[in-house]
């Protein structure tokens, strides 16, 4: 199976793990990620206001491109997943917008919301299989008590990303359950870490974040994994005491190609 | 620029309508900022609707929302507040020399950890 893949600004920075174990992984479970060429930053985040436009048009650029090649398009990072999917939503639901982008994007035919677009671990669920994934698996995470930090972006709004229940979500425990590790269910899993105010009031991202840490920890959490970079590094800042990794990097390890990647 | 007219630009870019709102409180609840604002979500909704948006262009409370889409989620009546402070803090920042970040601030957050995501974030939400 071949799909369309927007890796994003951080990475191919300081995320570059998130990166190379989602290839590695992927060629392990017969997937070809497409890198889409070109591809622009997404910006980080969406813009709700309806007269923003220009911002939006490198997340356009890439959806057209997966919907010209007749692939999904697949995401990795949290950020560039929400604001591609959140920009699609707003191509198809918003006529106005919609125009607005198609005059911006020249004559070569309109883009209108086609294209599908899939986070990784939607990939895993909806297209690959966790049942086929669990097959694949070559080293089982035996008794890791694992958190799944979902956050803010991979479930809010609800209504457009479509991925789960956004208050009580299982796709990331499900993923857990796949490599056969143990998911430790938490009340701050989809809750925000913070985020990008850290920039200003670095007192509320450390509020935020210790709040996540301090609730995975009490209910055994020996490890969180999280598929965002900004999470990521706001749980590191602000003190997390357990290991905080990429769910590409787990699933590298119980597939058995991490060492491999490790090597090169 | 009149407050009705403000108003109304607020209501249409955001795609928000404060009527809806039956003020439970429930956005403010579930805010992880709502310590740090000066004005709290449902401020937000009210104050626009009734035009006293002066104090909420002036307000630090602009920068303080995480964009994490909680109360726009949690709202019972689909009233997504969040979108009025996105587009109330646009219009603060929209004016010429009013951007609350510029490129020699980043010097100031930068370490070797950064991810490229934080900085980009940062200016599409402080920056035009």
């Amino acid at each position: 199976m071949k799909v369309s893949y927007f890796p994003g600004c951080t990475l191919k920075n300081k995320a570059k793990d998130l990166d190379l174990y989602a290839y590695k992984s992927a060629e392990a479970l017969g997937v070809t990620l497409e890198e889409i060429e070109n591809w622009q930053c997404c910006g980080g985040v969406f813009t709700t206001a309806r007269d923003e436009v220009a911002t939006k048009l490198s997340s356009v650029r890439a959806l057209k491109e997966a919907f010209s090649k007749e692939q999904p398009l697949v995401t990795v990072c949290s950020a560039c997943h929400n604001v591609i999917k959140q920009t699609n939503h707003a191509v198809q639901n918003d006529k106005e917008f919609s125009d607005k982008v198609n005059r911006y994007m020249g004559e070569d035919g309109g883009y209108f919301g086609e294209a599908e677009v899939y986070h990784y671990l939607e990939m895993l669920r909806d297209l690959v299989g966790f049942d086929a994934l669990k097959e694949k698996v070559v080293n089982p995470l035996k008794g890791k008590k694992i958190a799944a930090y979902y956050g803010c972006l991979l479930l809010r709004p609800g209504s457009v990303m479509k991925m789960d229940d956004p208050e009580n979500p299982s796709i990331m425990e499900d993923f857990i359950k796949a490599l056969g590790a143990q998911p430790v269910v938490y009340a701050k899993r989809n809750e925000c870490c913070g985020g990008y105010v850290s920039v200003e009031s670095p007192d509320l991202a450390k509020k935020s974040s210790n709040q996540v840490v301090q609730n995975a920890k009490m209910q055994g959490a020996e490890m969180i994994i999280t598929a965002c970079p900004l999470c990521k590094y706001n749980l590191l800042k602000n003190g997390a005491d357990i290991p905080v990794v990429y769910f590409t990097e787990l699933l590298a390890e119980a597939l058995g190609v991490k060492e491999d990647t490790d090597e090169q | 620029m009149n407050n009705k007219y403000l108003r109304e630009e607020l209501i249409r870019e955001s795609g928000v309508n404060p009527k809806k709102c039956m003020k439970c409180g429930k956005c403010s609840a579930t805010c992880p900022a709502y310590d740090e604002m000066e004005y709290h979500p449902h401020q937000f909704v009210s104050m626009v609707e009734s035009g006293d948006i002066q104090p909420l262009l002036q307000s630090e409370s602009l920068y303080k929302c995480l964009s994490c889409f909680a109360c726009i989620e949690r709202c019972p009546r689909g009233v997504e507040p969040a979108k009025l402070v996105e587009a109330v803090r646009l219009a603060a920042i929209r004016k010429q020399g009013e951007n609350r970040m510029t490129a020699n601030d980043v010097a100031e957050f930068l370490d070797e950890d950064v991810p490229q995501q934080l900085i980009v974030s940062a200016f599409r939400k402080y920056s035009k």
